[in-house]
Protein backbone atom coordinates (compact mmCIF):
# COMPACT_ATOMS: atom_id res chain seq x y z
CA UNK A 1 0.00 0.00 0.00
CA UNK A 2 2.66 1.77 0.78
CA UNK A 3 5.55 3.52 -1.66
CA UNK A 4 9.04 2.40 -0.53
CA UNK A 5 11.01 4.91 1.82
CA UNK A 6 12.29 8.16 -0.28
CA UNK A 7 15.83 8.77 1.02
CA UNK A 8 16.60 12.30 1.54
CA UNK A 9 19.88 13.36 2.78
CA UNK A 10 19.74 10.35 5.09
CA UNK A 11 16.44 10.84 6.49
CA UNK A 12 13.24 8.76 5.91
CA UNK A 13 10.44 11.36 5.04
CA UNK A 14 7.31 9.11 3.98
CA UNK A 15 6.76 8.87 7.52
CA UNK A 16 5.99 11.63 9.72
CA UNK A 17 6.50 9.14 12.83
CA UNK A 18 8.14 5.96 12.27
CA UNK A 19 9.49 3.40 14.75
CA UNK A 20 11.12 0.54 14.95
CA UNK A 21 11.79 -2.16 17.71
CA UNK A 22 11.28 0.42 20.44
CA UNK A 23 12.43 -0.92 24.07
CA UNK A 24 11.30 0.71 27.30
CA UNK A 25 11.72 -0.88 30.94
CA UNK A 26 11.10 0.56 33.92
CA UNK A 27 12.66 -1.81 36.58
CA UNK A 28 10.96 -4.98 36.21
CA UNK A 29 7.82 -3.76 33.97
CA UNK A 30 8.46 -3.83 29.97
CA UNK A 31 6.44 -0.89 29.44
CA UNK A 32 7.56 -1.41 25.76
CA UNK A 33 8.85 -4.92 24.39
CA UNK A 34 9.68 -4.02 20.35
CA UNK A 35 6.99 -1.96 19.23
CA UNK A 36 6.99 -0.61 15.27
CA UNK A 37 5.18 2.08 13.99
CA UNK A 38 4.35 3.81 10.99
CA UNK A 39 2.37 7.33 10.70
CA UNK A 40 2.13 8.45 7.29
CA UNK A 41 1.76 12.67 6.80
CA UNK A 42 -1.60 13.92 7.05
CA UNK A 43 -3.23 10.52 8.67
CA UNK A 44 -4.52 9.81 11.85
CA UNK A 45 -2.49 6.99 13.73
CA UNK A 46 -4.94 5.13 16.58
CA UNK A 47 -3.36 3.78 19.20
CA UNK A 48 -5.11 1.07 20.95
CA UNK A 49 -4.61 -1.01 23.89
CA UNK A 50 -5.80 -2.11 27.59
CA UNK A 51 -4.38 -0.70 31.19
CA UNK A 52 -1.20 -0.50 31.08
CA UNK A 53 -0.42 -1.65 27.69
CA UNK A 54 2.62 1.16 26.74
CA UNK A 55 0.45 3.71 24.93
CA UNK A 56 1.96 6.54 27.28
CA UNK A 57 5.33 4.86 27.32
CA UNK A 58 5.34 5.05 23.33
CA UNK A 59 3.94 8.83 23.12
CA UNK A 60 6.76 9.61 25.83
CA UNK A 61 9.86 8.56 23.49
CA UNK A 62 7.72 9.94 20.53
CA UNK A 63 7.83 13.45 22.22
CA UNK A 64 11.46 12.42 23.52
CA UNK A 65 10.00 12.91 27.39
CA UNK A 66 11.94 9.62 27.54
CA UNK A 67 14.38 7.58 26.11
CA UNK A 68 13.85 4.34 24.86
CA UNK A 69 16.63 1.70 26.05
CA UNK A 70 16.06 0.10 22.48
CA UNK A 71 15.13 0.71 19.32
CA UNK A 72 15.10 3.88 16.91
CA UNK A 73 12.42 6.84 16.04
CA UNK A 74 12.07 9.55 13.40
CA UNK A 75 9.75 12.36 13.92
CA UNK A 76 9.62 14.07 10.89
CA UNK A 77 12.66 13.01 9.80
CA UNK A 78 14.41 13.59 12.88
CA UNK A 79 15.87 11.00 15.62
CA UNK A 80 13.98 11.58 18.72
CA UNK A 81 17.26 10.65 20.80
CA UNK A 82 19.22 12.50 19.09
CA UNK A 83 18.00 15.57 17.24
CA UNK A 84 15.15 16.19 20.22
CA UNK A 85 15.31 19.71 19.66
CA UNK A 86 14.00 19.41 16.42
CA UNK A 87 11.52 16.97 16.86
CA UNK A 88 9.96 19.38 19.77
CA UNK A 89 9.54 22.17 17.23
CA UNK A 90 7.10 19.80 15.08
CA UNK A 91 4.67 18.28 17.89
CA UNK A 92 2.23 19.38 19.87
CA UNK A 93 1.60 17.12 22.61
CA UNK A 94 -1.55 16.64 24.95
CA UNK A 95 -0.98 14.51 27.41
CA UNK A 96 -3.14 11.75 29.18
CA UNK A 97 -3.46 14.04 32.40
CA UNK A 98 -4.38 17.68 31.71
CA UNK A 99 -0.49 19.54 32.12
CA UNK A 100 -1.74 23.15 32.50
CA UNK A 101 -0.36 25.45 34.87
CA UNK A 102 -3.38 25.59 37.65
CA UNK A 103 -1.99 29.01 39.23
CA UNK A 104 -2.36 30.52 36.02
CA UNK A 105 -5.55 31.67 34.04
CA UNK A 106 -6.24 30.56 30.81
CA UNK A 107 -4.70 33.75 28.76
CA UNK A 108 -1.43 33.63 30.52
CA UNK A 109 -1.14 29.70 29.88
CA UNK A 110 -1.63 30.36 26.48
CA UNK A 111 0.59 33.29 26.78
CA UNK A 112 3.17 31.69 28.13
CA UNK A 113 3.39 28.75 25.71
CA UNK A 114 3.19 31.14 22.93
CA UNK A 115 5.94 33.32 24.48
CA UNK A 116 8.43 30.28 24.93
CA UNK A 117 7.93 29.34 21.21
CA UNK A 118 9.34 32.96 20.29
CA UNK A 119 6.14 34.87 18.96
CA UNK A 120 6.14 38.72 20.56
CA UNK A 121 3.99 39.97 23.10
CA UNK A 122 1.28 40.84 20.63
CA UNK A 123 1.10 38.08 18.57
CA UNK A 124 1.03 35.60 21.27
CA UNK A 125 -2.14 37.74 22.90
CA UNK A 126 -4.07 37.31 19.38
CA UNK A 127 -3.33 33.41 19.47
CA UNK A 128 -3.99 32.84 22.47
CA UNK A 129 -7.00 34.70 22.40
CA UNK A 130 -7.99 32.84 18.86
CA UNK A 131 -7.46 29.72 21.02
CA UNK A 132 -9.56 30.24 23.66
CA UNK A 133 -12.72 31.20 21.39
CA UNK A 134 -11.98 28.48 19.37
CA UNK A 135 -11.97 25.69 22.13
CA UNK A 136 -14.92 27.96 23.66
CA UNK A 137 -13.19 29.12 26.40
CA UNK A 138 -13.58 32.88 26.47
CA UNK A 139 -15.67 33.49 29.27
CA UNK A 140 -13.07 31.29 31.45
CA UNK A 141 -10.11 33.10 29.97
CA UNK A 142 -9.29 35.25 33.39
CA UNK A 143 -10.51 32.24 35.68
CA UNK A 144 -7.43 30.19 37.36
CA UNK A 145 -7.36 27.36 35.36
CA UNK A 146 -7.54 25.20 38.95
CA UNK A 147 -10.78 26.36 38.71
CA UNK A 148 -11.75 25.17 35.90
CA UNK A 149 -14.14 22.06 35.10
CA UNK A 150 -12.31 18.42 33.84
CA UNK A 151 -13.54 19.11 30.86
CA UNK A 152 -12.38 22.58 30.44
CA UNK A 153 -8.69 21.58 31.46
CA UNK A 154 -8.46 19.33 28.55
CA UNK A 155 -9.67 21.91 25.96
CA UNK A 156 -7.58 24.39 27.47
CA UNK A 157 -4.47 21.22 27.32
CA UNK A 158 -5.72 20.88 23.94
CA UNK A 159 -5.40 24.36 22.93
CA UNK A 160 -2.17 24.85 24.52
CA UNK A 161 -0.63 21.88 22.47
CA UNK A 162 -1.97 23.98 19.21
CA UNK A 163 -0.45 27.43 20.06
CA UNK A 164 2.74 26.85 17.57
CA UNK A 165 0.49 25.37 14.70
CA UNK A 166 2.21 22.07 15.29
CA UNK A 167 2.37 19.58 11.85
CA UNK A 168 1.87 16.50 14.34
CA UNK A 169 -0.14 16.22 17.27
CA UNK A 170 0.34 13.55 20.17
CA UNK A 171 -3.26 13.22 21.82
CA UNK A 172 -3.09 10.70 24.56
CA UNK A 173 -6.67 9.73 25.90
CA UNK A 174 -7.92 13.30 24.59
CA UNK A 175 -11.61 12.30 25.67
CA UNK A 176 -11.35 10.19 28.64
CA UNK A 177 -13.64 12.22 30.78
CA UNK A 178 -15.20 13.97 28.78
CA UNK A 179 -19.40 13.97 28.15
CA UNK A 180 -20.33 13.33 24.88
CA UNK A 181 -20.60 16.68 23.80
CA UNK A 182 -17.25 17.30 24.35
CA UNK A 183 -16.25 14.72 23.05
CA UNK A 184 -17.91 15.11 19.77
CA UNK A 185 -16.19 18.84 19.94
CA UNK A 186 -13.13 17.16 20.15
CA UNK A 187 -13.19 15.05 17.68
CA UNK A 188 -14.60 17.43 14.92
CA UNK A 189 -11.03 19.55 16.28
CA UNK A 190 -9.71 16.61 15.01
CA UNK A 191 -10.74 16.26 11.94
CA UNK A 192 -10.50 19.89 11.32
CA UNK A 193 -6.59 19.74 11.87
CA UNK A 194 -6.29 16.63 10.14
CA UNK A 195 -8.08 18.28 7.07
CA UNK A 196 -5.67 20.89 7.00
CA UNK A 197 -2.93 18.64 7.09
CA UNK A 198 -1.76 17.84 10.62
CA UNK A 199 -0.84 14.38 11.18
CA UNK A 200 -2.09 12.75 14.59
CA UNK A 201 -1.22 10.01 16.22
CA UNK A 202 -4.01 9.29 18.86
CA UNK A 203 -4.04 7.12 21.86
CA UNK A 204 -7.87 5.83 23.32
CA UNK A 205 -9.47 2.81 24.96
CA UNK A 206 -12.68 4.45 22.91
CA UNK A 207 -13.00 1.98 20.25
CA UNK A 208 -16.04 3.99 18.53
CA UNK A 209 -13.57 6.42 19.01
CA UNK A 210 -10.08 5.07 16.87
CA UNK A 211 -13.15 4.42 14.30
CA UNK A 212 -14.22 7.85 14.10
CA UNK A 213 -11.29 9.44 13.54
CA UNK A 214 -7.89 6.58 12.57
CA UNK A 215 -7.32 6.14 9.30
CA UNK A 216 -5.05 3.13 10.70
CA UNK A 217 -4.99 1.21 13.87
CA UNK A 218 -2.04 -0.40 16.23
CA UNK A 219 -3.89 -2.74 18.70
CA UNK A 220 -0.68 -3.27 21.62
CA UNK A 221 -1.22 -4.97 24.68
CA UNK A 222 1.77 -5.38 26.84
CA UNK A 223 4.10 -3.62 25.06
CA UNK A 224 3.88 -5.48 21.91
CA UNK A 225 2.35 -4.75 18.87
CA UNK A 226 -0.56 -7.20 18.51
CA UNK A 227 -2.37 -6.22 15.50
CA UNK A 228 -2.45 -3.77 13.17
CA UNK A 229 -4.59 -2.24 9.90
CA UNK A 230 -7.52 -0.18 8.92
CA UNK A 231 -10.95 -0.30 10.99
CA UNK A 232 -12.30 -2.35 8.65
CA UNK A 233 -9.45 -4.87 8.35
CA UNK A 234 -9.56 -5.47 12.32
CA UNK A 235 -13.01 -5.93 11.85
CA UNK A 236 -12.55 -8.46 9.54
CA UNK A 237 -9.82 -10.28 11.10
CA UNK A 238 -12.41 -12.03 13.50
CA UNK A 239 -13.50 -13.45 10.07
CA UNK A 240 -16.98 -14.27 10.67
CA UNK A 241 -20.14 -11.54 10.95
CA UNK A 242 -22.89 -12.73 13.28
CA UNK A 243 -26.63 -13.46 12.17
CA UNK A 244 -29.07 -12.83 15.05
CA UNK A 245 -32.56 -13.93 15.24
CA UNK A 246 -35.11 -13.65 17.32
CA UNK A 247 -38.43 -15.66 16.84
CA UNK A 248 -42.00 -13.97 16.89
CA UNK A 249 -43.05 -16.60 18.82
CA UNK A 250 -41.86 -18.76 21.71
CA UNK A 251 -43.06 -21.91 20.88
CA UNK A 252 -40.39 -21.75 17.68
CA UNK A 253 -38.04 -21.13 19.23
CA UNK A 254 -36.37 -24.82 18.73
CA UNK A 255 -36.95 -24.72 14.82
CA UNK A 256 -35.78 -21.18 14.89
CA UNK A 257 -32.33 -22.71 16.18
CA UNK A 258 -32.54 -25.62 13.93
CA UNK A 259 -32.78 -23.16 10.43
CA UNK A 260 -30.10 -20.96 11.54
CA UNK A 261 -27.76 -23.93 12.29
CA UNK A 262 -28.00 -25.11 8.88
CA UNK A 263 -26.41 -21.81 7.60
CA UNK A 264 -24.37 -21.50 10.22
CA UNK A 265 -20.35 -21.88 10.12
CA UNK A 266 -20.08 -22.04 14.07
CA UNK A 267 -21.82 -22.74 16.99
CA UNK A 268 -25.40 -21.76 17.55
CA UNK A 269 -26.15 -19.66 20.58
CA UNK A 270 -29.27 -18.60 22.57
CA UNK A 271 -29.52 -16.46 24.88
CA UNK A 272 -33.43 -15.57 26.03
CA UNK A 273 -35.15 -15.04 23.17
CA UNK A 274 -32.38 -14.82 20.29
CA UNK A 275 -30.71 -16.76 18.07
CA UNK A 276 -26.94 -16.02 17.18
CA UNK A 277 -24.81 -17.75 14.98
CA UNK A 278 -21.73 -16.60 13.40
CA UNK A 279 -22.17 -16.98 9.28
CA UNK A 280 -19.58 -16.18 5.97
CA UNK A 281 -21.13 -16.85 3.18
CA UNK A 282 -21.90 -13.80 1.71
CA UNK A 283 -25.57 -15.44 0.33
CA UNK A 284 -26.51 -17.00 4.01
CA UNK A 285 -29.05 -14.23 4.82
CA UNK A 286 -31.39 -15.03 1.93
CA UNK A 287 -31.06 -19.00 2.42
CA UNK A 288 -32.18 -18.24 6.05
CA UNK A 289 -34.83 -15.94 4.88
CA UNK A 290 -36.12 -18.51 2.37
CA UNK A 291 -35.74 -21.56 5.17
CA UNK A 292 -37.35 -19.79 7.44
CA UNK A 293 -40.14 -19.23 5.13
CA UNK A 294 -40.65 -22.57 4.00
CA UNK A 295 -40.91 -24.00 7.17
CA UNK A 296 -43.94 -20.94 7.71
CA UNK A 297 -41.60 -19.32 10.65
CA UNK A 298 -41.92 -16.12 11.72
CA UNK A 299 -39.73 -13.49 13.17
CA UNK A 300 -39.66 -10.50 15.10
CA UNK A 301 -36.36 -9.53 14.26
CA UNK A 302 -33.18 -10.82 11.75
CA UNK A 303 -29.98 -8.77 11.55
CA UNK A 304 -26.65 -9.75 10.08
CA UNK A 305 -24.01 -7.65 11.55
CA UNK A 306 -20.24 -6.96 11.10
CA UNK A 307 -18.70 -7.75 14.75
CA UNK A 308 -17.78 -4.65 16.25
CA UNK A 309 -14.19 -3.32 17.10
CA UNK A 310 -15.16 -4.03 20.65
CA UNK A 311 -15.43 -7.58 19.58
CA UNK A 312 -12.06 -7.40 17.46
CA UNK A 313 -10.34 -5.51 20.54
CA UNK A 314 -11.32 -8.47 22.84
CA UNK A 315 -10.67 -10.92 20.81
CA UNK A 316 -7.34 -9.68 19.81
CA UNK A 317 -6.35 -9.04 23.24
CA UNK A 318 -7.66 -12.40 24.79
CA UNK A 319 -10.88 -10.79 26.74
CA UNK A 320 -8.72 -8.70 29.12
CA UNK A 321 -9.61 -4.98 28.08
CA UNK B 1 20.73 29.79 21.07
CA UNK B 2 21.74 32.16 24.08
CA UNK B 3 19.29 34.82 23.50
CA UNK B 4 16.60 31.88 23.58
CA UNK B 5 17.73 30.42 26.72
CA UNK B 6 17.56 34.48 28.13
CA UNK B 7 13.78 34.61 26.80
CA UNK B 8 12.75 31.49 28.06
CA UNK B 9 14.11 32.19 31.16
CA UNK B 10 12.63 35.49 31.36
CA UNK B 11 8.94 34.07 30.44
CA UNK B 12 9.26 31.50 32.85
CA UNK B 13 10.20 33.66 35.65
CA UNK B 14 7.30 35.88 34.52
CA UNK B 15 5.05 33.08 34.58
CA UNK B 16 6.32 32.30 37.99
CA UNK B 17 5.70 35.61 39.45
CA UNK B 18 1.97 35.89 38.12
CA UNK B 19 1.45 32.74 39.85
CA UNK B 20 1.56 35.05 42.83
CA UNK B 21 -1.60 37.18 41.34
CA UNK B 22 -3.58 34.42 41.49
CA UNK B 23 -3.05 32.82 44.75
CA UNK B 24 -2.69 35.49 46.95
CA UNK B 25 -2.05 32.93 49.84
CA UNK B 26 1.55 32.77 48.63
CA UNK B 27 1.74 36.95 49.52
CA UNK B 28 1.16 34.99 53.10
CA UNK B 29 4.61 33.14 52.45
CA UNK B 30 7.02 35.90 51.69
CA UNK B 31 5.04 39.03 53.07
CA UNK B 32 2.87 38.47 55.67
CA UNK B 33 4.81 35.46 57.25
CA UNK B 34 7.76 37.50 57.61
CA UNK B 35 6.36 40.97 59.39
CA UNK B 36 4.83 38.33 61.86
CA UNK B 37 7.73 36.73 62.69
CA UNK B 38 9.70 40.61 63.00
CA UNK B 39 6.41 41.71 64.93
CA UNK B 40 6.60 39.26 67.51
CA UNK B 41 10.23 38.67 68.03
CA UNK B 42 10.43 42.21 68.58
CA UNK B 43 7.39 42.98 71.11
CA UNK B 44 7.32 39.36 72.49
CA UNK B 45 10.83 38.88 73.38
CA UNK B 46 12.61 42.51 72.47
CA UNK B 47 11.61 43.68 76.25
CA UNK B 48 13.33 40.61 78.16
CA UNK B 49 15.98 39.74 75.83
CA UNK B 50 17.37 43.27 75.90
CA UNK B 51 16.28 46.29 77.08
CA UNK B 52 13.87 47.27 74.84
CA UNK B 53 11.98 46.52 71.57
CA UNK B 54 14.03 48.78 69.54
CA UNK B 55 17.65 47.90 70.81
CA UNK B 56 16.76 44.15 70.20
CA UNK B 57 15.65 45.34 66.90
CA UNK B 58 18.96 46.23 65.96
CA UNK B 59 20.29 42.94 66.99
CA UNK B 60 17.61 40.57 65.43
CA UNK B 61 16.31 42.43 62.46
CA UNK B 62 19.67 41.08 60.64
CA UNK B 63 18.65 37.36 61.95
CA UNK B 64 14.80 37.31 61.22
CA UNK B 65 15.83 38.47 57.42
CA UNK B 66 18.56 35.59 57.35
CA UNK B 67 15.61 33.38 58.80
CA UNK B 68 13.29 34.43 56.42
CA UNK B 69 15.71 33.91 53.96
CA UNK B 70 16.47 30.40 54.43
CA UNK B 71 12.81 29.24 54.84
CA UNK B 72 12.14 30.80 51.64
CA UNK B 73 14.32 28.86 49.53
CA UNK B 74 12.21 26.00 50.15
CA UNK B 75 10.00 28.00 47.60
CA UNK B 76 12.49 26.77 44.70
CA UNK B 77 12.13 23.53 45.36
CA UNK B 78 8.12 23.61 46.71
CA UNK B 79 7.56 24.96 42.83
CA UNK B 80 9.72 22.70 41.11
CA UNK B 81 8.20 19.69 42.51
CA UNK B 82 4.91 20.66 42.01
CA UNK B 83 5.63 21.66 38.12
CA UNK B 84 6.94 17.77 37.97
CA UNK B 85 3.90 16.39 39.71
CA UNK B 86 1.42 18.21 37.73
CA UNK B 87 2.70 17.73 34.64
CA UNK B 88 3.63 21.07 33.36
CA UNK B 89 7.16 19.96 32.85
CA UNK B 90 6.51 17.44 30.58
CA UNK B 91 4.45 20.74 28.85
CA UNK B 92 7.75 22.50 28.48
CA UNK B 93 9.92 19.49 28.10
CA UNK B 94 7.48 18.90 24.93
CA UNK B 95 8.24 22.70 23.17
CA UNK B 96 11.65 23.63 21.75
CA UNK B 97 12.79 26.10 24.38
CA UNK B 98 15.87 25.83 26.45
CA UNK B 99 16.81 22.58 28.37
CA UNK B 100 17.41 24.51 32.20
CA UNK B 101 15.24 27.48 30.95
CA UNK B 102 12.44 26.03 33.28
CA UNK B 103 15.11 25.16 36.42
CA UNK B 104 16.47 29.16 35.95
CA UNK B 105 12.88 30.58 35.42
CA UNK B 106 12.18 29.41 38.93
CA UNK B 107 15.20 30.78 40.15
CA UNK B 108 15.90 34.07 39.04
CA UNK B 109 11.93 34.56 40.21
CA UNK B 110 12.51 33.41 43.58
CA UNK B 111 15.56 35.69 43.77
CA UNK B 112 13.37 39.05 42.93
CA UNK B 113 10.78 37.33 45.36
CA UNK B 114 13.82 37.11 47.96
CA UNK B 115 14.76 40.58 47.43
CA UNK B 116 11.31 41.88 47.83
CA UNK B 117 10.94 40.08 51.21
CA UNK B 118 13.91 41.45 52.43
CA UNK B 119 13.30 44.88 51.54
CA UNK B 120 9.30 44.64 53.24
CA UNK B 121 11.73 43.54 56.15
CA UNK B 122 14.07 46.28 56.39
CA UNK B 123 11.73 49.06 55.93
CA UNK B 124 9.28 47.76 58.07
CA UNK B 125 12.05 47.55 61.02
CA UNK B 126 13.46 50.76 60.30
CA UNK B 127 9.50 52.06 61.07
CA UNK B 128 9.56 50.44 64.44
CA UNK B 129 12.88 51.95 65.26
CA UNK B 130 16.00 50.05 63.47
CA UNK B 131 18.77 52.31 62.31
CA UNK B 132 20.84 51.59 59.56
CA UNK B 133 24.24 53.29 60.61
CA UNK B 134 26.13 52.65 57.74
CA UNK B 135 25.71 54.07 53.49
CA UNK B 136 24.13 52.85 50.40
CA UNK B 137 26.66 50.91 49.30
CA UNK B 138 26.89 48.37 52.11
CA UNK B 139 22.84 48.19 51.91
CA UNK B 140 23.14 47.12 47.79
CA UNK B 141 25.80 45.38 49.75
CA UNK B 142 23.98 43.68 52.06
CA UNK B 143 21.52 42.56 49.50
CA UNK B 144 23.85 41.61 47.11
CA UNK B 145 25.23 38.88 49.97
CA UNK B 146 22.20 37.80 50.93
CA UNK B 147 20.93 37.13 47.53
CA UNK B 148 23.47 35.53 46.29
CA UNK B 149 23.64 33.10 49.67
CA UNK B 150 19.97 32.27 48.91
CA UNK B 151 20.43 31.08 45.61
CA UNK B 152 23.73 28.64 46.74
CA UNK B 153 21.17 27.42 49.21
CA UNK B 154 18.27 26.89 47.22
CA UNK B 155 20.35 24.42 45.35
CA UNK B 156 19.68 22.29 48.26
CA UNK B 157 15.79 22.73 47.59
CA UNK B 158 16.04 21.88 44.15
CA UNK B 159 17.98 19.06 45.17
CA UNK B 160 15.24 17.35 47.49
CA UNK B 161 12.76 18.37 44.89
CA UNK B 162 14.11 15.88 42.37
CA UNK B 163 14.10 12.91 44.67
CA UNK B 164 10.95 13.83 46.12
CA UNK B 165 7.69 12.46 44.73
CA UNK B 166 5.40 14.82 46.64
CA UNK B 167 5.83 18.80 47.06
CA UNK B 168 4.61 18.53 50.82
CA UNK B 169 7.70 16.52 51.09
CA UNK B 170 9.72 19.48 50.46
CA UNK B 171 8.39 21.60 52.64
CA UNK B 172 8.53 18.60 55.87
CA UNK B 173 11.91 18.22 54.96
CA UNK B 174 13.14 22.12 55.14
CA UNK B 175 10.99 22.45 58.09
CA UNK B 176 12.79 19.75 59.59
CA UNK B 177 16.06 20.62 58.85
CA UNK B 178 15.81 24.60 58.64
CA UNK B 179 13.77 25.11 62.36
CA UNK B 180 17.04 23.85 64.46
CA UNK B 181 19.53 25.27 62.09
CA UNK B 182 17.83 28.88 62.24
CA UNK B 183 17.01 28.78 66.40
CA UNK B 184 20.54 27.36 67.31
CA UNK B 185 22.13 30.01 65.88
CA UNK B 186 23.10 34.06 66.85
CA UNK B 187 20.28 34.61 64.87
CA UNK B 188 18.08 36.11 67.38
CA UNK B 189 19.76 35.90 70.16
CA UNK B 190 23.74 36.24 71.78
CA UNK B 191 25.18 32.56 71.56
CA UNK B 192 27.46 33.62 74.41
CA UNK B 193 24.16 32.57 76.81
CA UNK B 194 23.84 29.20 75.78
CA UNK B 195 25.04 25.90 76.75
CA UNK B 196 28.56 25.54 75.77
CA UNK B 197 28.09 22.68 72.86
CA UNK B 198 24.78 24.91 71.43
CA UNK B 199 27.37 27.82 71.70
CA UNK B 200 29.98 25.90 69.46
CA UNK B 201 27.05 25.10 67.22
CA UNK B 202 25.93 28.24 66.75
CA UNK B 203 28.97 29.90 66.20
CA UNK B 204 29.91 27.97 63.17
CA UNK B 205 26.71 27.84 62.40
CA UNK B 206 26.15 29.37 58.70
CA UNK B 207 22.55 31.55 59.96
CA UNK B 208 24.85 33.04 62.56
CA UNK B 209 28.35 34.20 60.20
CA UNK B 210 25.40 35.38 57.72
CA UNK B 211 23.18 37.11 60.26
CA UNK B 212 26.73 39.01 61.45
CA UNK B 213 27.97 39.42 58.19
CA UNK B 214 24.64 41.33 57.80
CA UNK B 215 24.49 43.21 61.09
CA UNK B 216 28.05 44.68 60.20
CA UNK B 217 27.07 45.76 57.06
CA UNK B 218 24.08 48.02 58.50
CA UNK B 219 24.90 48.28 61.97
CA UNK B 220 28.35 48.78 61.52
CA UNK B 221 31.21 46.71 62.85
CA UNK B 222 33.56 43.28 62.32
CA UNK B 223 32.45 43.01 58.47
CA UNK B 224 35.19 40.90 56.84
CA UNK B 225 35.81 38.12 58.54
CA UNK B 226 31.79 37.12 58.68
CA UNK B 227 31.60 38.22 55.32
CA UNK B 228 34.37 36.06 53.89
CA UNK B 229 32.77 33.27 56.05
CA UNK B 230 29.39 33.42 53.88
CA UNK B 231 31.14 33.57 51.39
CA UNK B 232 32.52 30.67 51.66
CA UNK B 233 29.60 28.72 53.14
CA UNK B 234 27.71 30.16 49.88
CA UNK B 235 30.35 28.72 47.67
CA UNK B 236 29.98 25.08 49.52
CA UNK B 237 26.30 24.84 49.10
CA UNK B 238 26.41 25.98 45.51
CA UNK B 239 29.77 23.48 44.88
CA UNK B 240 27.82 20.22 46.42
CA UNK B 241 24.37 20.95 45.70
CA UNK B 242 24.42 22.53 42.73
CA UNK B 243 25.77 19.44 40.22
CA UNK B 244 24.04 17.01 42.53
CA UNK B 245 21.19 18.98 41.73
CA UNK B 246 21.81 19.47 38.12
CA UNK B 247 22.20 15.33 37.54
CA UNK B 248 19.00 14.77 39.24
CA UNK B 249 17.49 16.84 37.28
CA UNK B 250 18.76 14.88 33.77
CA UNK B 251 17.84 12.13 35.78
CA UNK B 252 14.70 13.12 36.29
CA UNK B 253 13.24 14.93 33.84
N1 LIG C 1 7.54 6.13 35.24
C1 LIG C 1 7.22 4.82 35.40
N2 LIG C 1 7.80 4.10 36.37
C2 LIG C 1 7.50 2.80 36.53
N3 LIG C 1 6.64 2.13 35.76
C3 LIG C 1 6.03 2.79 34.78
C4 LIG C 1 6.29 4.17 34.54
N4 LIG C 1 5.54 4.56 33.48
C5 LIG C 1 4.85 3.48 33.09
N5 LIG C 1 5.15 2.39 33.85
C6 LIG C 1 4.60 1.04 33.67
O1 LIG C 1 4.71 0.69 32.31
C7 LIG C 1 3.53 0.03 31.86
C8 LIG C 1 2.93 0.78 30.71
O2 LIG C 1 2.40 2.00 31.19
P1 LIG C 1 1.71 3.08 30.26
O3 LIG C 1 1.42 4.26 31.11
O4 LIG C 1 2.52 3.31 29.05
O5 LIG C 1 0.36 2.34 29.87
P2 LIG C 1 -0.92 2.92 29.13
O6 LIG C 1 -1.18 2.03 27.97
O7 LIG C 1 -0.76 4.35 28.86
O8 LIG C 1 -2.05 2.67 30.22
P3 LIG C 1 -3.36 3.54 30.57
O9 LIG C 1 -4.42 3.17 29.58
O10 LIG C 1 -3.72 3.08 31.93
O11 LIG C 1 -2.98 4.97 30.52
C9 LIG C 1 2.64 -0.10 33.08
O12 LIG C 1 2.83 -1.38 33.63
C10 LIG C 1 3.13 0.98 34.01
O13 LIG C 1 2.95 0.58 35.34
MG1 LIG D 1 -1.71 6.03 29.43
Amino acid sequence: MSAPPAIVSGMDTTYAIHAEGLVKRFGDTTALDGVDLAVRPGTVLGLLGPNGAGKTTAVRVLATLIRPDAGHAEVGGFDVVRQPHQVRELIGLTGQYASVDETLNGTENLLMIGRLLGLSRRAARARAAELLERFDLTDAANRAAGKYSGGMRRRLDLAASLVGDPRLLYLDEPTTGLDPRSRNEVWDIVRRLVADGTTVLLTTQYLDEADQLAGEIVVIDHGRVIATGTPAQLKARTGAQTVTVRPAFGDELDRVREAVARVATGPVDVAGEVVTAPVSDPGALAKLVRDLDEHGLSVAELALRSPSLDEVFLTLTGGRA
Amino acid sequence: MTTMALRNTATLAWRTLVQIKHNPFELFDFSVQPIMFLLLFTYVFGGAIADSPGEYLTYALPGIIVQNLLFATLNTGVGLNTDISKGVFDRLRSLPIARFSPLAGRIVADVIKQAWAIALLLVLGIVLGFRIETGPAEVLATFALLLGFAFAVSWMSVLVAMLVSEPEKVQIFGFVLLFPITFASGAFVDPDTMPGWLRSFADVNPTSILADAARGLLSGGPVAGPVTQSLLWAAGFLVIFAPLSVRAFRRRI
